[in-house]
């Protein structure tokens, strides 16, 4: 992107640390002045309940909260804002589908399937259901290059058959994987998977993805989809649900209490119709509220733009750092630059990632080190951990070449 | 401050006490899951005092140079004296500034060495 210094410049924390290079969006994205402007208008202006009161305030909250809704609807091509649902954060979400859907529709002979590249909020709720339905829990293994085991091409896969069947309920699958920067191919995933069995219902997490691609979700066919704020230039404390009507109209409700019910008697309750149903107690307002710039601000950029540029930026690294450390370097995930995010996760040499990280944390630049929420997948890697650097729309070549700096510094102290 | 001092580098490099007693009257192992770190230590006791301790496994440079520094300390301790150790006294011995998330790697030998001296 050409203007890049131009967008560094919308966020204010460059200015408060000049020397900043921020590697670990996929972790949590940095937030543009206008986002932070906006929870203070909220707090500044008209710090009101919503739903509740009659008084302007509260009228100018509430309209501002569902604006956001009809803003989150549109930028990822939902059929109406009714189909948004307000959650604390993608493990919500999730958390959310397994207990008021999960729980509703699966019996001991039914199936869940899942890959091993999820991160632990895909995993571990589809395990523990199944484990507590007693149904069977199924993994789809990655090949060599990180790519979900699907037998490419994916039309007809005989895999995918022997995998999916009519006994397979849900089908929880990550967009973009937080460790190997894969983008699956969920499109055609999806329709081979209902092809199977038309009645299987798709979850996408799309934590990774939303932030990074233009989504739209009638195209992609999924029966839901999740994501959070944080990742994508808004506050944090905002997760997002987004589910076919239907569905959301059958399912029960995650929590209940405040803004949720319709009416309360002493032996019975009846509860609003989606999305408020699912959105129990008071919600994070001024956070919601903010979101709706954050998805102004990406679209201002343009999610094409945004592709473009993590694309060449992750191109340029990974070229950098081969022709800088050959060998030495082992990067995982797909060799093929279509087939990735901004995301590079690698091992070097025999340091330790908590040691290289530490040591490019004293030169300034934040990657991440550890199994990155993803231990199944790291176990099957056969490391223990692995350093991450990712990118956004405020990287630039410079962080780069500090990456590699600081790499060269990590062989420097170690050796 | 750095924790990268030439003292805990040379720890890291120079490990004290690496390996296994082949005859040891305890082995226990350590493991960090959330870096992948992994300790094994091995201890001979003559009456109240350790005589012998050795520790191998794989570890970031800190778990290493703490460890490192920690068998050599325990040498000739009674085990009344080592079971009072706390995380203060490592950040001490290492005399390097460590952050929440490092600690962890930092006190790993530790846990280590108070498991060799639960069943005494």
């Amino acid at each position: 992107m050409s203007n890049i210094q131009n967008i560094k410049k919308r966020f204010p924390i460059f200015e408060n640390r000049s020397d900043l290079v921020y590697l670990d969006s996929t972790a949590t994205s940095l937030k543009p002045k206008i986002v932070i402007d906006k929870i203070r208008e909220y707090y500044e202006k008209y710090s009101a309940n919503v739903f509740r009161g009659i008084y302007p305030m509260s009228e100018i909250a509430t309209t501002e909260f569902e604006e956001t809704r009809e803003v989150v609807s549109k930028f990822i091509n939902a059929n109406n804002a009714r189909e948004i649902i307000f959650t604390r954060n993608t493990t919500e979400s999730i958390n959310l589908l397994a207990y008021s859907l999960g729980r509703k529709i699966l019996e001991p002979s039914d199936e869940i399937v899942t890959t091993i590249m999820e991160h632990h909020s895909n995993f571990v709720p589809w395990q523990v259901l199944t484990n507590e339905i007693g149904a069977t829990f199924k993994v789809i293994d990655i090949n060599e290059d990180g790519i979900l085991n699907l037998e490419f091409k994916i039309k007809n896969s005989e895999l995918l058959k022997k995998i999916i069947s009519k006994k397979t309920k849900i089908l929880a699958l990550t967009y973009i994987s937080n460790v190997l920067g894969t983008i699956n191919p969920v499109e055609e995933i999806i329709a081979e998977a209902k092809k199977i069995n038309p009645k299987i219902i798709v979850i996408v997490d799309a934590a990774q993805a939303v932030p990074h691609l233009k989504i739209d979700v009638r195209k992609m066919g999924a029966d839901f989809i999740v994501f959070s704020s944080h990742k994508m230039l808004g506050p944090t404390g905002v997760g997002v649900l987004w589910g076919k009507e239907k569905f959301l109209n059958e399912m029960y409700p995650f929590m209940y209490g405040g803004d949720m019910i319709d009416e309360v008697y002493v032996d019975r309750t009846t509860f609003k119709d989606t999305p408020h149903k699912f959105e129990a107690g008071t919600p994070a307002i001024g956070e919601v509220i903010a979101l709706k710039e954050a998805i102004k601000f990406l679209e201002k950029v343009d999610m094409k733009n945004i592709r473009k540029h993590e694309k060449e930026i992750t191109d340029f690294a990974i070229d950098r750092a081969i022709a800088k450390f050959g060998e030495e370097i082992k990067i995982f995930g797909p060799k093929n630059i279509d087939d990735r995010g901004g995301i590079i996760s690698f091992s070097f040499g025999k340091f330790h990632p908590h040691d290289i990280a530490q040591i490019l944390a004293d030169s300034g630049i934040c990657v991440r080190a550890g199994h990155h929420c993803a231990m199944p997948l790291h176990t099957r890697l056969k490391v223990p951990a692995t350093v991450r650097a990712s990118f956004y729309i405020y990287n630039d070549e410079n962080d780069v070449e500090k990456l590699i700096e600081g790499l060269k510094k990590v062989k420097k102290i170690l050796i | 401050m750095n924790i990268y001092q030439d003292i805990i580098l040379d720890h890291y490099h120079h490990p004290h006490n690496y390996g296994k007693i082949e005859k040891s009257d305890n082995l226990v192992k350590v493991n960090n899951p959330l870096c992948g770190d992994k300790i094994e230590m091995t201890v001979k006791f003559e009456g109240e005092k350790i005589l012998e301790i050795k520790f191998h496994g794989e570890g970031c440079v800190i778990s290493t140079a703490s460890a490192s520094m920690l068998t050599d300390f325990a040498k000739n301790k009674t085990k009344e004296e080592l079971k009072k150790l706390n995380t203060k006294f490592i950040i001490k011995m290492l005399g390097i500034d460590l952050g929440m998330t490092r600690i962890k790697c930092a006190v790993l030998p530790l846990e280590a060495l108070h498991k060799l001296l639960k069943k005494f």
